[in-house]
């Protein structure tokens, strides 16, 4: 590259270097004072620990090991991963089936109801909380698991049934020829040659899902109302920030173990996310 | 028998043509059902079911409450009818006044940030060898919880009085340049509210840029090639090719982002609860719900969010429609 490209690029590269810092402080801000001494998270900037970065001393799993036995976090966690986990794994199946119907089966108003399905992509979660309560409190599903895994279902479902059904629509219609020729049943076509195809589809969709659930603060503080033993780690650690909102060892060291899964999934399956994104931006 | 039977009012014709016609019922009833696909039907049978529940009988019935008043029960003996007292609280009330005002400077700022800087990240990027490294970095945010990347943004936001260290890099930075610390999240109205919306931008600027590159990356380029050596600046190959193409998925992006911003309330939930004026109507529909137990009012508000998102809906319909249609 020659001297005068470079110079004509520095504007662009510095606005990038600019951008890139301010995604990157707070997160490495965040991190580096999880492990650090309570006395001195308190006192001094995490940014001072850089002149002595090497001289040991510094850090400590302590902190970790506070929130994740003192604080309950550690059940938190298993919380999480019991709801996230069967609530995408339901809502996945049941989407994968009504995504098939409404691609390749014909039955009246179909298209109406994909129609309506495509609107409450978008509909605030906040229209349907108050009906729903006095039933779940009538049916004992509020504060369990089952009533969330449902609630979830159902609000995933929109969105889910939409992608799959995208991925389903263009399979070629030759295959499911071939496949009614030699006597399949529909379900039999749906269970042996459309669920194998559409694996990359439904992967995508699992982990859309899965941490849209994980991540998800509303629905849990709304069908598990304040329960401990139940909480998911969204909702315990808005009661951190609420009760020990100045204790930093233990926010900044609890914001980390609920973004650790989160992180490793994107990380590994970086791919399949920005997929799944791509094919569902029109979703609100 | 006293009683004289006579032409077709004969208690036996009028019994036979009543069995007649519950015959002829069933079997029309039959038919109807051996007509219906139900093999087509079991396929989406638990979704609809499942939705029906969940999302349509909840979105009439949280309509009708929103002219009942107080109380935790859908309806019953002690929630009374009040007609329209909860939309004048709703439109007259200064919390809400105040929420409302947010919602709206949240929706401009957010959606503008969001999509203007997604599109400058997609071109800018597109131009350098570690495009692949900066966009990981600018996209993992869209990956952790509103919750982790409150109490992330709280931390930066940290305030400490003068006298001591800061432990913030915002008031640090501030403080090296010899200002005074900022309680950046107390100091009304501006501040703050700028402060609670630079963390939703820092999550969902990610989201626009990997939808506007994608979209970017698809444009030919010896169009844009073409344009530069007719002599076309960079600003006007931007100005005028670029950004005429990018348009439509911009605007796809964009009322992607309206909506999310709309129902905000994670990050307020978590970082401010609404104090110091930076009250949002989701954030208001829960206070009512849960500390007020005032269902009527929540409802009202469910309902507003409903009626602001509603445009969006039919607009993604008819995008779905004309999707259809072109198939």
């Amino acid at each position: 590259m020659n001297p005068r490209k470079l110079i004509a690029k520095t504007p662009l590269h510095l606005t990038i270097l600019v951008f890139a810092a301010i995604w990157i402080i707070p997160t490495l801000g965040l991190l580096i004072t999880s492990f650090r001494d309570p006395a001195n998270i308190a006192g001094s900037g995490w940014w001072t620990v850089f002149p002595k970065l090497f001289s040991g001393g510094q850090f400590s799993l302590e902190n970790y090991i506070g929130v994740l036995r003192g604080e309950g976090l550690a059940r938190s966690f298993l919380n999480s991963l019991f709801i996230s986990v069967p609530a995408t794994a339901i809502s996945t199946f049941i989407a994968s089936f009504a995504a098939f119907g409404f691609a390749w089966m014909r039955f009246n108003g179909r298209k109406i109801l994909f129609m309506l399905l495509v609107g409450l992509m978008v509909i605030p979660l906040q229209m349907t909380f108050i009906p729903i309560l006095p039933i779940y409190s009538k049916l004992k599903l509020a504060g369990t698991f089952p009533g969330i895994w449902l609630a979830h279902t159902a609000y995933g479902l929109p969105l889910t049934t939409y992608l799959v059904h995208n991925f389903m629509a263009g399979i070629p219609k030759d295959l499911f020829d071939s496949a009614s020729i030699d006597g399949a049943s529909p379900l039999m076509t749906f269970w042996r040659i459309v669920i194998p195809i559409s694996v990359p589809a439904l992967a995508s969709v699992f982990i859309f899902q899965f941490l849209w659930i994980w991540n998800d603060l509303l629905v849990a503080l709304v069908y598990l109302s304040a329960r401990p033993n139940v909480a998911p780690l969204t909702v315990s650690i808005a009661n951190l920030v609420t009760n020990r909102g100045q204790d930093w060892e233990l926010l900044t060291a609890a914001a980390f173990v609920s973004m650790a899964l989160p992180l490793v999934v994107f990380f590994s399956l970086q791919r399949y996310f920005v997929r799944g994104i791509l094919a569902g931006s029109v979703k609100g | 028998m006293g009683v004289r039977a006579k032409g077709w009012r004969s208690p036996r014709r009028i019994t036979l043509f009543l069995g007649r016609l519950f015959l002829q019922g069933c079997r029309a009833v039959w038919r109807w059902l051996r007509s219906i696909r139900w093999r087509s039907w079991g396929f989406v049978a638990p979704a609809l079911i499942l939705i029906a529940f969940f999302l349509v009988y909840p979105t009439v019935m949280t309509v009708a409450r929103s002219f009942f008043g107080r109380g935790t029960t859908l309806f019953g003996p002690t929630v009374e009818f009040v007609g329209l007292k909860n939309w004048t609280y709703v439109f007259t009330n200064p919390v809400m006044l105040t929420a409302l005002r947010n919602n709206a400077l949240w929706a401009v700022l957010f959606t503008a940030c969001t999509v203007g800087f997604g599109l400058v990240l997609a071109v800018m990027l597109d131009r350098v060898r570690y495009e692949r490294l900066v966009k990981s970095i600018i996209f993992i945010p869209a990956a952790i919880s509103m919750v982790g990347a409150s109490v992330v943004w709280k931390f930066v936001y940290a305030y400490k009085p003068a006298d001591l260290n800061q432990i913030g890099v915002l008031n640090a930075i501030v403080v090296a340049f010899g200002g005074e610390p900022v309680g950046w999240l107390i100091q009304r109205p501006w501040i703050n509210n700028l402060c609670l919306i630079v963390v939703g931008i820092w999550m969902w600027t990610g989201f626009c840029m990997v939808i506007l590159s994608a979209a970017y990356k698809n444009i030919p380029k010896p169009l844009l090639e073409a344009a530069r050596i007719d002599g076309a600046t960079e600003w006007r190959v931007f100005r005028n090719i670029i950004l005429p193409l990018l348009a439509p998925t911009a605007a796809v992006v964009a009322t992607t982002m309206v909506v999310q911003v709309l129902k905000i309330f994670d990050i307020i939930f978590v970082m401010t609860n609404g104090n110091y004026s930076t009250e949002v109507i989701a954030n208001r529909m829960y206070k009512e719900m849960f500390n007020f137990f005032n269902y009527g009012r929540a409802s009202a508000l469910a309902v507003v969010l409903l009626i602001l998102i509603v445009p969006f809906m039919i607009l993604n319909i008819r995008r779905f429609a004309a999707q259809e249609g072109g198939r």
